[in-house]
């Protein structure tokens, strides 16, 4: 009796979840179906689902109109190019403070943090003025730099969370052995640490590829990466919803499959270690 | 125990870190706070000296500040109301045994990974549109008056947007959280004969509070600065200008860096505040 209780909730949870589920998706899968229809079928009334002429011309007309390749190869230059120097640059810094704590180690974690919540808007006109003067403005170079500063707190933070899992016993007993630092951070950290900095370098790229701020205020025609091409779609001409939709499509599919891969990481990276 | 030796190089690692957020908290933030104090007008004269505290008298007594301040809060607290009371739901929906729980689960954490441009033009354009989008043909469909959503229900259409972007992150964190809560005492709950909402009430809404608070804190210093679903959608018309927005045309639209400082300066205590009771739960988090 009691199975049969328990399969039929089973069931009710199951629709009401896939239910939901599908809602909430639905304007993604919209999105996806709109891209292989032509432009008449796309605002066809009542609306297409999956019983249209399906065609792949949308993808080609964005590429070719807008050289949709060029605006792909800055994100991924931006995106992945923060988060490298991010990862250079906070690897050894967590590190420090994972392992060689000191009484300062919390204040300046916390300062760091600090830092991530100052409103961008703030500080819009000197960052404007500063990529004026030194030449920056609508560069990739840049735009690398300003993501590498607005993501490096998550970057240092993660980290941080990663490496204090690493047993300190480890290390200890490598330095009695008479490892060396270097041979200490080669031999035995590094290994050990791979994991939490392959989903640093993950959710930071999903960061750094969706920043809808400094992308579109620093950037113009030469350095401007995929959410600013987009963007540019806001005010177009004609009938558009199926070459944006392919242009969003493609846009939004790398992340999304990365996205998938770091749902995990994406609670601690984003609650600064706070929910696990 | 640390030796001397790696003192000194844990802090010469650390040094890079230190400097490069230093300077990039320090110079700009000071910036500000100069052209705040001046009246700088780029396009018309430049820098005209220093005028006091004008800047942040006209700033708040502009007829646009107070509307911001209200757009914004009914913003952010349309969206945090949402996400919480969804997330919670959905969270716990999410935590029964069911059929293909990993897709689910995909689907529903897939919006925040599309970025806020995409998001805020799909939501626009191909299901908001008063002529061509799906909404306008389901009213049709129904009957009614397609309505336009941007315009005629400016507030409304952004919250929705940036709620359905925000939904995926709170549920996440709130099934994160449920996920960590024993199920014995769920359990004995249930055996001693507490019905659902008591079991609700009084066992996982506690064990809940603190993600809830983590959540509305974090959620709350990336809401005041929402900007590009406003920027692509109605580009701060029909009531929809936040402080970020106007703080955004003071200074680059209508280049008076002056006056947008002191809004900037405004902005930054507030986002201050919140962040410092985030910090305290995050601090404590690191002594446990």
């Amino acid at each position: 009796m009691a199975r049969a209780v328990t399969t039929r909730r089973k069931t009710i949870n199951t629709v009401a979840a896939w239910a939901i589920g599908l809602l909430i998706f639905f304007p993604i899968l919209w999105t996806i179906l709109t891209s292989f229809k032509t432009e008449a079928q796309a605002i066809n009334d009542p609306p297409l689902f999956f019983f249209f002429d399906w065609t792949l011309e949308n993808y080609a007309i964005v590429q070719e109109r807008s050289n949709y390749m060029r605006f792909l190869w800055n994100s991924v230059i931006i995106a992945g190019g923060s988060t490298f120097l991010g990862v250079i640059i906070g690897v050894p810094a967590a590190w420090s403070m994972a392992f060689v704590p000191s009484r300062r180690t919390k204040d300046i974690l916390l300062w760091m943090l600090s830092t991530k919540m100052l409103p961008a808007v703030g500080v819009l006109y000197p960052i404007y003025l500063l990529f004026i003067k030194l030449g920056l403005l609508d560069t990739r170079f840049g735009l690398t730099i300003v993501l590498m500063l607005i993501n490096l707190p998550i970057i240092i933070w993660m980290l941080y969370t990663y490496f204090k899992e690493i047993p300190g016993e480890i290390l200890e007993a490598a330095r009695m052995d008479g490892a060396t630092l270097k041979e200490e951070i080669l031999y035995i950290l590094t290994p050990m640490a791979i994991p939490g900095i392959a989903s640093t370098v993950l959710l930071n790229i999903i960061l750094a590829w969706n920043e809808a701020f400094w992308t579109l205020n620093l950037t113009a025609a030469k350095a401007a990466p995929l959410t600013a091409f987009i963007a540019s779609y806001s005010s177009p001409e004609g009938l558009f919803y199926a070459k944006l939709s392919a242009a969003s499509t493609m846009a939004i599919a790398p992340i999304l499959i990365l996205g998938w891969f770091s749902q995990k990481q994406l609670v601690r990276g984003l609650t600064f270690g706070a929910v696990k | 125990m640390a030796t001397q030796h790696s003192r000194s190089a844990a802090r010469f690692m650390m040094a890079p870190a230190v400097i490069l957020l230093l300077g990039w908290m320090l110079v700009p933030l000071s910036m500000t706070l100069v052209f705040s104090f001046k009246k700088y007008l780029p396009l018309r004269g430049g820098d005209l000296g220093w005028i006091g505290f004008d800047n942040y008298v006209r700033f708040v007594s502009s007829s646009a500040f107070w509307p911001s301040v209200q757009t914004t809060l009914i913003i952010v607290g349309g969206v945090l109301v949402i996400t919480i009371i969804f997330g919670i739901l959905l969270s716990i929906l999410l935590d029964q045994p069911m059929w293909g729980q990993g897709i689910v689960r995909i689907l529903v954490i897939a919006p925040f990974f599309v970025m806020p441009t995409v998001s805020a033009l799909v939501w626009k354009n191909m299901l908001m549109d008063p002529v061509n989008g799906l909404f306008a043909h389901l009213w049709k469909a129904f009957g009614a008056q397609p309505v336009e959503w941007l315009s005629d229900a400016s507030l409304f259409s952004i919250i929705l947007i940036v709620s359905w972007q925000w939904l995926p992150f709170a549920t996440l964190i709130l099934l994160t959280a449920i996920q960590s809560l024993d199920s014995e005492q769920l359990e004995a709950a249930e055996m001693d004969g507490a019905p659902p909402l008591a079991r609700f009430g009084f066992i996982i809404l506690p064990h809940l509070a603190r993600a809830i608070t983590i959540v509305i804190l974090i959620q709350t210093i990336f809401l005041l600065a929402i900007f590009a679903e406003i920027f692509v959608t109605t580009s701060g018309a029909f009531g929809t200008r936040t402080l970020t927005y106007l703080i955004y045309q003071r200074v680059l639209e209508s280049q008076n860096v002056g006056l947008g400082s002191a809004g900037g300066v405004y902005a930054i205590i507030l986002a201050n505040i919140i962040a410092i009771f985030l910090m305290r739960i995050v601090g404590k988090n690191l002594d446990a």
